[in-house]
């Protein structure tokens, strides 16, 4: 009686912090906290005309007997397992070479490669939709240099996903070249020069020094480029809608048509709680990779 | 030694300069394509050609040095006496200067492209006016009092922002419906007001602000209110500059939302307004092309500007994509 009599005073005193947090938990619990979980309560419902009536596991068991869903899961792991790392070093290296510059190149570098990232995706795919045309586009022409014969990326079912994959490697990573730059600064220059005093060259001072004491950093932007890639959508609606046939169906795209163009809520909210799921476990299993690697 | 090192810097530089290129160039494009004569003759054919077809893809927008060419002819012909001649190369220079603008002329005649426009604008600037207010307010809180609940709150929000955002697609919808907010422009505005990355930023940077100054406010008198605005939000500006950034960005490119609330083209934001635009026009590059300077040209002018709170803001953490 006491203890929540104190309690009720303490918060009574503090009534000015509620007041301030209060607009924003309400925007919070209405559109964040109230949809996560009922989510997770229309997965296990079945929605027609007639309303909604509880079916159980049954959504679930449809999207893993699903083929469709079986395919966009693979579509996207393949995106995410070659894009992701590819992306990560990129921004290692680019920043390698981009750090020791002065001052101007740096913030001149810095600046051209992060700029494509502040444009919508929108854009870049619709440019990319016309460079990757069969007739026209910048692409055949560029390899037609080498010799290669014309493609038509978007459309032939055995290149159309490469030619997401290719796209998503070429959209420069700004973010972690930025967050890179900004990591290499506040590693200690003594470290370095013990190093040579200790006659170690300067890829060696490179490869034990400066990418053991990035870890977190790597860390950090592989989990975002992980959920990022895992969220594969925008590409896909504008630039082949998931075809030719099901060839570059992801996830996401998966879950958007399923749940609005076909209207099967639940079954999209389960597609969606395994994607979540899956998104999960990733991201549990590379933190442990990491961190056991750096523990030994 | 000192040839190995500038041989080094070459390479460097060659190589940074190349990906550059590559990284650059797809925004390049959609400004020449934009801006490509619709067709041209070609000099040792004299065929008309349409700006697609020409081989070799033209590297530049061809009305540059055609306009220059044909007002270089027109001076010459004035020299010479030649009225009627000179009148001709400057009609050719107005047509020039008519056909490279075409596509944005058939946009703001045929398509509503000003009204998207002017929608992602106001939607970006309420939505960021009001992250603004609401996240300083919860983030000052939530670093710098001391109440019960404050910590169970703090890490609800941050747990939510591990949760991708298509599982709450489908439930937003309905609520979205349940509300009669289908097809308006709140279906945006309420959803985005929730983010909470602005939370989270906000409290780490009121944390590294001084207590003392908070509490010498509060010794003269002054009500949570005012101490808010006189002293928190001044003190706030830098953080809230990045946030500012970060949002107007997230909101002005987001597109999976709009796509599945926005019925109406008069309601369209640019993305969906683009979408629409390429699935009525899948070949015609100029003008997707144009719609899409249109839709680059505010961000990247955003971005120019305000490139230091872009790197502070990612350098901070925890921001999302």
């Amino acid at each position: 009686m006491k203890a929540s009599n104190g309690l009720l005073k303490e918060m009574w005193k503090q009534r000015a912090a509620y007041l301030f947090l209060l607009p924003k938990l309400i925007l919070f619990i209405l559109f964040i906290v109230i949809p996560v979980f009922w989510a997770f309560l229309i997965a296990f419902q079945e929605y027609g005309y007639s309303g909604s009536k509880w079916v159980g596991f049954d959504n679930f068991i449809k999207t893993f007997e699903s083929e469709t869903y079986r395919v966009a899961l693979l579509n996207t792991l393949k995106y995410t397992v070659i894009t992701v790392p590819l992306n990560i070093i990129l921004a290692l290296g680019l920043s390698t070479l981009i750090y020791p510059l002065g001052r101007m190149s740096q913030s001149f570098f810095r600046g051209a490669f992060y700029l494509p990232t502040v444009t919508s995706m929108v854009i870049i795919a619709m440019v990319w939709r016309w460079v990757y045309n069969y007739r026209f586009g910048l692409f055949n022409y560029f390899l037609d240099f080498f010799g290669i014969p014309p493609q038509d990326w978007l459309n032939q079912s055995d290149t159309a996903l490469w030619a997401l994959i290719i796209m998503s490697v070429l959209i420069p990573p700004g973010v972690g070249i930025i967050m890179y730059l900004a990591a290499m600064g506040s590693i200690p220059e003594s470290l370095y020069e013990s190093a040579k005093i200790d006659g170690a060259n300067s890829f060696q001072r490179w490869w034990r020094i400066t990418v053991p004491l990035l870890k977190p950093t790597t860390l950090y932007l592989t989990m975002l480029s992980l959920i990022g890639s895992f969220q594969v959508f925008i590409q896909v609606i504008l630039m082949t809608g998931g075809g030719p046939g099901d060839a570059t169906e992801t996830v996401v795209h998966l879950i958007y048509k399923t749940a609005f163009r076909d209207l099967e809520f639940g079954l999209a909210s389960a597609q969606a709680v395994v994607l979540f799921i899956i998104t999960l476990i990733f991201g549990v299993v590379q933190y442990r990779i990491m961190y056991r690697k750096g523990e030994e | 030694m000192k040839l190995r090192r500038t041989s080094s810097k070459l390479i460097t530089y060659t190589v940074l300069v190349v990906w550059a290129i590559i990284s650059l160039l797809p925004l390049y494009w959609v400004f020449t394509t934009a801006l490509q004569l619709s067709e041209y003759q070609d000099e040792t054919t004299g065929q008309v050609i349409s700006y697609v077809d020409s081989e070799p893809p033209k590297l530049y927008p061809m009305g540059i040095p055609k306009y220059f060419e044909e007002w270089g002819l027109a001076r010459d012909a004035e020299s010479a006496g030649d009225i009627v001649q000179a009148e001709h190369h400057r009609e050719r220079m107005s047509a020039i200067v008519a056909d490279t603008f075409s596509g944005f002329k058939t946009l703001f005649a045929g398509t509503n492209i000003w009204r998207w426009f002017f929608n992602s604008a106001y939607i970006a600037i309420v939505v960021t006016i009001g992250i603004l207010l609401l996240d300083t307010m919860a983030g000052y809180v939530l670093a710098k009092k001391n109440f019960p609940g404050r910590n169970f709150i703090f890490w609800s929000i941050i747990a939510t922002m591990m949760i991708p955002g298509q599982i709450t697609l489908v439930p937003l919808f309905m609520m979205v419906g349940e509300l009669k907010l289908m097809n308006t422009h709140w279906a945006l505005i309420l959803p985005d007001l929730s983010m909470v990355f602005g939370v989270f930023l906000m409290r780490q940077y009121m944390l590294s602000v001084p207590t003392e100054l908070l509490e010498a406010a509060r010794i003269d008198g002054a009500s949570e209110w005012k101490t808010f605005w006189k002293i928190v939000v001044p003190l706030a500006k830098p953080a809230m500059a990045t946030l500012g950034i970060f949002t107007f960005m997230n909101v002005w490119n987001s597109f999976l939302w709009p796509i599945i609330v926005l019925d109406d083209a008069s309601l369209y934001t640019l993305p969906v307004g683009l979408k629409t635009l390429q699935d009525q026009n899948l070949a015609i590059f100029k003008l997707l092309m144009s719609g899409a300077a249109i839709a680059a040209i505010p961000m990247i002018v955003v971005f120019i500007a305000f490139q230091r709170y872009f790197i502070k803001g990612l350098t901070m953490g925890g921001v999302k994509e």
